[in-house]
Parts: structure tokens; C-alpha cells; sequence
């Protein structure tokens, strides 16, 4: 499962598009998270995690910041995350599986918001772009 | 077993009620053989496979989803009793399609995510997580009798 070229140019052409409001989708995506699968809160006992927190939304920028770097070096998803991955790993010590929740929750709010640019193929782009980030973000374990 | 309170199963049947099964029923499973292309293994009869717009348009897909998103609408029903409702479809699934249950798992997520597509703002973080909570349990239900 290779990020193919025409991968890259459907991920970075949506990333465009999303301009300025990256963060607010990734704090729908966080969210969406702690309500669809709650098992992910026990990761933040030490937030409010009530709606329109303004930690939730700190998080969620954070979040975005990381994406936004993962777009822009897709043919080095391992290297550009290897901190990330130690912080997750060593510190954080989430276990992987809820990347993938995450991950899910962010297509979903993609889905919502952008309902006509996600055909089929940007569905299948985005699904393999998020696999290899977590990926990566899953490398330092273990 | 899984228990979906009264709210819960007013998010699934408010937006069920909505649903054009037909279509939904091919876009779910045309987008599980397009993201996930393994999935194919089981439609090697289905003909033209060889793109997106070829899964999308193909109408065996488009009969199949139809088929398999009827089915759902019958977990709707019985959202109380999932395993009785989904016996004899989970053993087909074992002893006769072989099909392993994380499949089920990744067409509910397809499911969601289509509905999100779908309905926008209505679907908010708590009518999501009514969502995933059914497509787990009919998931769960159809691996139930699996060996």
C-alpha cells in the first residue's frame, strides 16, 4: 500500500482547500472521537471534555499542526513524525489502536463538510494517507 | 448484548427513515471495494473491477449493496435482539462466503462515513456514536457464530 502520485495530489489539493480551518475540523474529529468511541477518553481524564472546551480545541490544533506537516512531507511520513511517534510511544503511551478512531472520525468530519469533493478516489486517498500516518506514528513503538 | 437507549435508537431510526436504500446499499459497497481494494477477493464474479468509476457504475455492486443494506434495515428492527436477528446470516457468512468478520467493520465504517456525507449537519458527534454503536453490534452479531 504505496501513497501513489495521484494519492498525494488529491490529499494536498483537499489540504488547500480546507485553508485556515484545519483546526476546527480536527477538533470535530476529536469530538466525534470521545463520543463515538469513549474508551479514547480515558487518554484525557485531565481535560474538560464537555462541548466547546477550550482544551478540546487547544488539542485539536495541535492536531492539525501535526496533519498539516504530515501533507507536506508525504515521502517522509517516518521522518517527519519520528518525534511524534516517540512522544505517543514513550510518554503519551496511547495505545495505537486509538489512531485509528481518530482517524476515522476525521474522515467522517470531512465527509460532512465537504460531501462533494469526497468521491470514491479522495475517500480511498485520504483512507491511505491517515493509514500511513498512523503508521508512522505507531513506528517507535515496542 | 448491546443496549441502545431510547435516544439512540431515535438517532438510527430518524435518519434510516431518510435513507434511499438502493443507493446507499451500492455507494457503501462500491466505496468498501474501492478503499479497500482486498475486499474484492469475494467478487471475482462481479465483473469490471478495474477502476473506481468501474466499481461504482457496476451494476452487480449496485444489486449486492442493495442486497446488504436491505439486510441492515432488518438490525433496525431489531436492534434488541441483533444476534437472534443475524444467526442465520452470520453462519452463512462463515461455513458458505468465508468472509472475516473485520469486513463487517470496515463496511460500517463506510456506512458512517456515507452518511455523514448524506445528512451534514444532522449528523452531529452523538447521532455518529449511535451510528457506530449499531454497525459494531451487527457486526458482532454477524461474527457471533462463526468457528
Amino acid at each position: 500500500m504505496v501513497l501513489s502520485a495521484a494519492d498525494r495530489a488529491a490529499v494536498r489539493a483537499l489540504w488547500r482547500k480546507l485553508g485556515n480551518n484545519v483546526g476546527i475540523y480536527a477538533t470535530e474529529a476529536l469530538e466525534r472521537t470521545f463520543t463515538a468511541f469513549p474508551t479514547t477518553k480515558t487518554y484525557f481524564a485531565h481535560f474538560d471534555l464537555s462541548p466547546g472546551s477550550a482544551q478540546v480545541k487547544a488539542h485539536g490544533k495541535k492536531v492539525a499542526d501535526a496533519l498539516t506537516t504530515a501533507v507536506a512531507h508525504m515521502d517522509d511520513l517516518p521522518g517527519a513524525l519520528s518525534a511524534l511517534s516517540d512522544l505517543h510511544a514513550h510518554q503519551l503511551r496511547v495505545d495505537p489502536v486509538n489512531f485509528k478512531f481518530l482517524g476515522h472520525c476525521l474522515l467522517v468530519t470531512l465527509a460532512r463538510h465537504y460531501p462533494g469533493d469526497f468521491g470514491p478516489a479522495m475517500h480511498a486517498s485520504l483512507d491511505k494517507f491517515l493509514s500511513h500516518v498512523i503508521s508512522a506514528l505507531a513506528s517507535s513503538y515496542g | 448484548m448491546v443496549h441502545f437507549s431510547a435516544e439512540e435508537k431515535t438517532a438510527v431510526t430518524s435518519l434510516w427513515g431518510k435513507v434511499n436504500v438502493e443507493e446507499a446499499g451500492g455507494e457503501a459497497l462500491g466505496r468498501l471495494l474501492v478503499v479497500y481494494p482486498w475486499t474484492q477477493r469475494f467478487f471475482d464474479n462481479f465483473g469490471n473491477l478495474s477502476s473506481a468509476s468501474a466499481i461504482m457504475g457496476n451494476p452487480k455492486v449496485k444489486a449486492h449493496g442493495k442486497k446488504v443494506l436491505t439486510s441492515f434495515g432488518d438490525a433496525i428492527k431489531n436492534m434488541d435482539n441483533l444476534k437472534g436477528a443475524f444467526a442465520k446470516l452470520s453462519e452463512l457468512h462463515c461455513d458458505k462466503l468465508h468472509v472475516d468478520p473485520e469486513n463487517f467493520r470496515l463496511l460500517g465504517n463506510v456506512l458512517v462515513i456515507i452518511l455523514a456525507s448524506h445528512f451534514g449537519k444532522e449528523f452531529t458527534p452523538s447521532v455518529q456514536a449511535a451510528w457506530q454503536k449499531l454497525v459494531a453490534g451487527v457486526a458482532t452479531a454477524l461474527a457471533h457464530k462463526y468457528h
